[in-house]
């Protein structure tokens, strides 16, 4: 009776997918949770567990060089993400709440850094910076980092924009709120969660990046993953697993911070 | 100026300036001659684009043909290609999946596919490079199973190269899917049964069209950043085997060529935008 039998017809719950899902899941997370464990090892080994210790953790954090690094890489995420995200909300406002043309080709421009090869990104504005005559160091760093985030910050806050009521805003403005001050009121409180979200995101992408920051940064300001790098020169050691695991530990946060305020509310 | 103009200006103009117009400097760069000890002299030259094709000799000044650099532009295509084939072997089914659970589980799932892609991918690179050494669990694993009795050579080569690009961009894969599939009118599927089709053919005829952009959002998310891609190369490759991110970034290295990288990251550029604009015109003519 295959015919009456929906289970079997039924390509809602397909055999396999299940464990196709959990083994994918499974090879994402593996390779983190192990230099993470391995982190924690007491002895100098990085394929031997010699009972656990935060011994690794004490050397990072009474490491100078990396110390520095991760000031410039958090300070370097703090400033380009907020100009980003300033940025990013002036255009989602004028891109979702105002009536306008040539919306198509605005709405490419704020995606382009998105489709742009990440090494492409690097070499060009190495080039430019050295063209235009402004050197290389955290000046660049600012700029390149602030360019490349204002998409990341851009999407959470046109997406809290799009939701939004626009029945609050209108109601204001038939009590006669002034623009500056419906804004100040009912439209920024409303779309905070949004801007939240977008500057934590601006803020991981500006800290995840690597290549970029590789070719601009001078010799005083190296970021936390460009010395990581550096340190790899000496192969695997557990002090780079313990720093590495401190970042997962930080965007991971992060990440689950965004998406907690990003969802509250809407 | 109008308000709007206002408030998009300041987004529009930085990635203007600060990202279109240095790519734009770099194109002109791939056709400058090349200084010694990098920059460029301003004097037109086609070098850049002849090197990649011919070397010169460096006596008579005679071409001759070296695929050297066609060989890892092609490489690079082929790992990007079958990373992005296995990206979609492994996330359809793992999209599907998601978007068929009950809304609580739909949501923990997505986490969990979402919180690697903000992981630092060099640090996911090295984290995966520790457990393909040598010395590491998986080889580990299979001698004390007696399934070898060597460690077998998981790490610094294409297959480490392959695998680090899959673990890189999986979740770009599986979030659009994810999103085309969770748009999907199962009455459809009622609508092919009724109609006396079976699974594969109600699949390959209903749910498959229906998701092709998602597959083709997948696909180019993933295939871009792989052909470009320079850590998993980089560091699980050894740097024996290159691909086109780490030969661009060497002449700005090492080598010193800028009009060579220059040259290189116009043509990485150029298919880039080749793909974008075929998709783009393709979902257009779609939507019409």
């Amino acid at each position: 009776m295959a015919l009456f039998d929906t289970r079997a017809r039924d390509i809602r719950n397909l055999p396999g997918f299940g464990l196709t899902a959990t083994l994918a899941v499974a090879f994402l997370y593996a390779p983190i949770l192990f230099l993470t464990l391995y982190s924690f090892n007491a002895g100098r080994s990085i394929s031997r567990l010699d009972g656990l210790s935060l011994r690794w953790y004490r050397a990072v954090f009474a490491n100078e060089e990396i110390g520095r690094a991760a000031l410039n890489s958090v300070l370097l995420a703090m400033i380009a993400a907020s100009l980003a995200t300033v940025m990013a909300t002036a255009a989602a406002l004028a891109m979702v709440r105002i009536r306008m043309r040539r919306k198509a080709g605005a709405y490419a421009v704020l995606n382009f850094p998105l489709m742009v090869p990440e090494i492409v990104t690097a070499i060009a504005t190495l080039i430019f910076f050295s063209t235009v005559g402004l050197g290389l160091g955290f000046p660049a760093l600012v700029i390149a980092h602030t360019t490349f985030c204002i998409p990341f910050a851009y999407l959470p806050i046109a997406a809290r924009l799009t939701s939004m009521d626009p029945g609050l805003e209108a109601a204001a403005a038939d009590l006669y709120a002034r623009p500056w001050t419906r804004f100040r009121l009912i439209t920024l409180p409303l779309l905070s969660p949004g801007v939240v979200s977008g500057w934590l995101l601006a803020f991981i992408v500006s800290l995840d990046d690597f290549i970029i920051s590789s070719m601009l940064s001078g010799p005083g300001s190296t970021t936390l993953p460009v010395h990581i790098y550096s340190m790899l020169r000496l192969g695997i050691t557990p002090e780079v697993n313990a720093v590495s695991s401190l970042m997962v530990a930080a965007s991971t946060l992060v990440v689950i911070a965004s998406g907690l305020i990003g969802r509250r509310q809407s | 100026m109008r308000l709007p103009t206002l408030l998009l200006a300041p987004a529009i103009a930085t990635i203007l300036i600060f990202m279109a117009l240095p790519i734009a400097i770099t194109t002109l760069y791939s056709v400058l001659t090349p200084a010694q000890y990098g920059g460029v002299i301003w004097q037109p030259s086609a070098e850049a684009y002849i090197r990649l094709l011919f070397e010169r000799d460096i006596f008579d000044d005679t071409l001759a043909f070296n695929p050297d650099y066609l060989q890892i532009l092609w490489r690079s295509v082929l790992q990007a290609g079958i990373a992005t084939l296995l990206c979609l072997i492994i996330g359809l089914p793992t999209a599907w999946f998601i978007a068929t659970r009950p809304p609580g589980q739909k949501s923990l799932w997505l986490m969990l596919v979402t919180v690697p892609y903000w992981v630092n991918l060099l640090v996911r690179t090295i984290a995966l490079l520790l457990i393909l050494r040598d010395e590491g669990p998986v080889n580990l694993a299979l001698q004390s199973v007696g399934l070898t009795d060597a460690p077998l050579p998981l790490a610094y080569n294409n297959f480490a190269i392959g695998l680090g690009l899959v673990s890189s961009f999986l979740p770009f894969m599986i979030l659009p899917l994810y999103a085309a599939i969770e748009r999907f009118d199962f009455s459809l599927l009622e609508a092919a049964y009724d109609l006396h089709a079976n699974r594969r053919k109600a699949f390959f005829s209903v749910v498959l069209p229906i998701l092709r952009p998602g597959l083709i959002a997948g696909g180019l998310l993933v295939f871009i950043p792989g052909i470009g891609s320079y850590l998993a190369p980089d560091i699980l490759g050894g740097g024996k085997t290159l691909m086109l991110g780490n030969l661009i970034g060497m002449q700005f290295q090492g080598s010193r060529n800028w009009p060579f990288g220059a040259a290189l990251s116009t043509i990485l550029m150029a298919v880039t935008l080749v793909a974008l604009f075929i998709v783009a015109r393709r979902a257009a003519r779609e939507a019409a």
